[in-house]
């Protein structure tokens, strides 16, 4: 069997590469994407931690459909903000909409 | 352990050069172009260089140790289930071979880049993929196992869509790119069933297991499923199947002649050293397997698929009139070439040609770019020259540098070009003393010895080969300029004309390695060294192999045969296309003679390839097409329709409790509200006669303390307010850049922050601060 090591690599190195995405593009629906990685990151060492050190319970698992849940919820929402900044300021650059900013 | 083991130990670091390249390129310097080619050049000298010393020690080492190949220490590579596969490098005289063209024929090719991608936006990018490219290539040819062979395999599958696809604005190469990586994939899950299927009989992927006399035997003798039909004769023919899809051979040879919708050193990479080679090196390196059923109906199988490719795509070959689909299809026949010689068990032969084909097809890929380049040149100047509006006759509606009517009389223009192309075209067409000459004439006279239909077709073949190389070479550098932008054209940079001269060198030298012994006049002279060297891999097999020894003694019957074909369709293509130079807009001269004898359907056949890509569109596509459509009509109907069914369901309950909320709730509401008016009637009666005395009463007196009070609040309560507003009003001017209103900062700092309490926690946890 693959030695849980490798996939905590790889779920680590998923995590980074959204983080990356997340910081350092300019398009929100990219930045959207991004967290998505990082989910799907945090879900890779759900399962692999239910795997490998606890398959009797179902926890992992459990916790990973959540986070699905809570992804899709994410997305859907993220998704129709993004829409709506879209035809309010005529921009997906998150640079330009800084109606925060103080 | 000896001097040898340690050079070849060296082949673990070459496909790793041209990736660290590819790595460097992609993450860190795709801004600096120079850079980046510089990269990739050195990337892949540094591996030609390891490959040049690996194949020397293992062509130095003595042949009789008994030891043919050498396999590195292994190292536990991928743990599946309960087995674990290892890897190591496994060095024999086919990888050596290969060791010897892949990288040299690259390095010249990513030379010539620099010239041709010169001023392309996508340049460094280009860099990074050729350099995975070659890593995909030689990582295949140096590991040990068919499991790192079939992932390398992969790689080179993705990178040709990558690189097919690179002028991703053209819509023609999106497609062609698509195309190349659907129809190779085709054959690709042959390739993987049969991977399944041999790893399931045999229990190991690795060469040494594999290809061991006893596992051979026990394939050999062991029915498929229960049948007779044995074992191995299965596994090699779904090895083959992969063959078909990477080698273009006929009926997946399609994506071969779209492929040219990439850039011009991409066609030669694909073409010549790397992608349509692996699928002939996987027969070779599958070849004990093939061998394994002694008359087995596998290897006729190969030897006709190979022959008929030949000959199909020679015929089409001749009515091309794009300078690069011609070359594409001359390729597709050349691999037919190859396949035949390993089906009728011309081991020897077949990778002889191989190796060969691959420096003159690279060299006629890299002389068709270096004209494609020098005609858009002259188009260019031509636009500088004249102004826009002024129509012209001679050109073309819309002007293609590929077009082989656009051309002509380049011979003049461009020297280095024509000289370097002429020499590529006679090793294609197999001229005498040139390398596809000795590699050619070898495979016709072992198919002479075997078989002698797959003989004339082999030998037809060559004499087509020869007659449209002699056509592309008049049309293209013989008679006059038809196009204005063909007689600007001038000669391309020193970086393309270079490599082209390098690869002239070899497309004829390279022959002088493996003259056969028997061959009158100079054979037994110069030793059959590449004979020798290559015949070890399948000696030490102890397999039965069909005909692989060389021929007994001296047949003059093949090469008489062999030379006539070349010589006269040579002689045939130049008397019709470069007698008489041809004039711009003339009709296609084979063409009007097929018309005259009332074949004008045949030619219009040949021109639009026997129509093999409308009939896939017409079956295989728009039969996927259709069944995606019934799949989308079912989803829209029945999975919609129960979708909308609930959403009607609750419609229908919705309307229902608003019909109660109305008639129901609302009418008791509305009693309930009539009887709280009347009860407001009464008691607002006594509010103004008892209540509102009792207040008045009570808001004199506290009219009365409150002007007391305004004093305190005034002087005293007042200023501390204003006091702590202007306190937190300074502080927010101070603290106001930190909020940005940029949430990618927040979260940057989040992370930091996160990041921080991560080496806080380790230094708490390890180093007990």
């Amino acid at each position: 069997m693959v030695p849980l090591e490798w996939v905590l690599v790889l779920a680590a190195a998923l995590f980074c590469t959204g983080l990356y995405g997340v910081l350092s593009r300019r398009n929100a629906i990219a930045i959207l994407m991004g967290v998505e990685l990082m989910l799907n990151a945090v879900n890779i060492n759900l399962v692999a931690f239910w795997r490998y050190r606890e398959p009797t319970a179902v926890t992992g698992q459990i916790f990973a459909l959540f986070v699905y849940a809570v992804s899709v919820a994410e997305v859907a929402v993220g998704l129709a903000l993004i829409f709506a900044i879209r035809r309010t300021q005529d921009t997906v650059v998150l640079e330009d909409i800084d109606l925060l900013k103080g | 352990m000896s001097i040898f083991d340690i050079t070849f130990n060296l082949a673990w670091l070459i496909p790793l050069f041209p990736f660290l390249a590819f790595v460097t390129i992609l993450l860190f310097t795709y801004r600096n172009r120079r850079l980046s080619h510089q990269l990739a050049i050195g990337g892949i000298a540094v591996s030609t260089v390891l490959s040049q010393v690996v194949f020397w020690a293992a062509a130095l080492l003595p042949a009789g140790g008994g030891q043919h190949a050498f396999e590195s220490a292994l190292i536990p590579w991928l743990p599946v289930g309960l087995e674990s596969f290892s890897l190591g490098v496994y060095v024999d005289p086919a990888t050596a071979v290969m060791l010897f063209m892949v990288p040299l024929v690259c390095l010249m090719i990513f030379i010539y880049s620099v010239g041709y991608m010169q001023g392309d936006p996508r340049y460094s990018r280009f860099f990074a993929y050729v350099s995975l490219f070659a890593t995909g290539m030689l990582g295949m040819a140096v590991f040990n196992n068919l499991l790192a062979f079939f992932i390398f395999w992969e790689i080179m599958g993705t990178c040709s869509y990558l690189l097919i696809g690179f002028w991703y604005e053209k819509k023609s190469a999106i497609s062609a790119g698509l195309k190349a990586f659907l129809v190779t994939k085709v054959g690709d899950l042959f390739f993987m069933l049969g991977l399944a299927l041999l790893y399931a009989q045999a229990g190991s992927l690795a060469y040494r297991d594999v290809f061991s006399p006893q596992t051979l035997e026990h394939l050999a003798h062991t029915g498929f499923l229960g049948t007779q039909f044995p074992v191995a004769a299965v596994i090699a023919l779904l090895f083959f199947g992969g063959t078909v899809g990477k080698s273009a051979q006929f009926p997946l040879h399609v994506w071969l002649p779209d492929a040219m919708e990439g850039p011009t050193p991409v066609s030669a990479l694909i073409h010549a050293a790397t992608m349509v080679s692996a699928g002939v090196f996987l027969v070779v390196r599958s070849f004990p397997l093939f061998a394994a059923v002694e008359g087995g109906i596998q290897m006729t199988i190969v030897a006709s698929i190979g022959a008929f490719t030949a000959i199909f795509a020679s015929i089409i070959a001749i009515a091309q009139n794009d300078i690069k689909r011609v070359l594409a299809f001359s390729t597709i026949s050349q691999l037919g070439y190859m396949v035949a010689a390993l089906g009728i068990g011309a081991y020897v032969a077949g990778v002889f040609h191989l190796i060969t084909h691959a420096f003159f097809k690279a060299l006629l890929f890299l002389g068709s770019g270096s004209v494609i380049h020098g005609l858009e040149h002259g188009h260019h100047v031509e636009q500088a020259f004249q102004p826009a509006d002024v129509e012209q006759p001679s050109q073309p509606a819309i002007f293609n540098p590929n077009d082989m009517a656009c051309m002509g009389g380049l011979a003049r223009r461009m020297q280095r070009t024509f000289w370097t192309f002429l020499v590529g075209g006679l090793a294609l067409a197999g001229f005498p003393l040139t390398a596809g000459f000795w590699s050619k004439d070898e495979i016709l006279a072992q198919a002479y010895a075997s078989s002698p239909a797959i003989f004339w077709v082999l030998a037809v073949a060559a004499g087509l080969t020869a007659f449209y190389t002699a056509r592309q070479i008049c049309l293209t550098f013989l008679g006059q300029p038809r196009t204005s932008a063909a007689e600007r054209a001038p000669e391309s940079a020193p970086s393309m004309t270079v490599p082209l001269i390098v690869l002239a060198v070899f497309a004829v030298g390279l022959g002088w390695a493996g003259i056969p012994e028997h061959f009158p006049g100079l054979g037994g002279r110069i030793p059959n060294w590449f004979g020798h060297f290559v015949g070890r891999t399948i000696e030490t097999t102890h397999v039965v192999q069909p005909t692989t020894g060389a021929t007994p003694g001296f047949v003059w019957q093949p090469l008489a045969l062999g030379l006539a074909f070349a010589l006269g369709g040579l002689a045939l293509g130049w008397l019709v296309y470069g007698w008489k130079p041809v004039q711009a807009g003339e009709v296609d001269r084979v063409e009007r003679a097929f018309r005259r004898v009332w074949l004008g359907w045949l030619y219009n056949a040949m021109r639009d390839r026997f129509y093999c890509d409308r009939i896939y569109q017409a079956t295989f596509v728009r039969g996927s097409i259709l069944v995606a459509n019934l799949f989308h009509e079912f989803d829209r109907i029945a999975v919609d329709g129960l979708v909308n069914l609930a959403g009607r369901a609750s419609q229908a309950v919705s309307r229902a409790s608003d019909w109660l909320d109305v008639h129901v709730v609302d009418t008791l509401v509305n009693l309930a509200g009539r009887a709280g008016r009347g009860l407001s009637a009464v008691s607002g009666f006594f509010d103004v006669r008892v209540i509102d005395r009792l207040v008045d009463l009570a808001g004199l007196g506290t009219r009365a303390f409150s002007s007391l009070t305004a004093v305190v609040d005034v002087k005293v309560i007042d200023s501390a307010v204003d006091g702590v507003g202007d306190a937190v009003l300074a502080g927010g001017r101070f603290i106001r850049p930190i909020q940005t209103g940029r949430v990618q900062n927040y979260l940057l700092l989040a992370s930091l922050m996160v990041l921080a309490l991560i080496v806080t926690f380790f230094m708490i946890l390890f180093l007990r601060i």
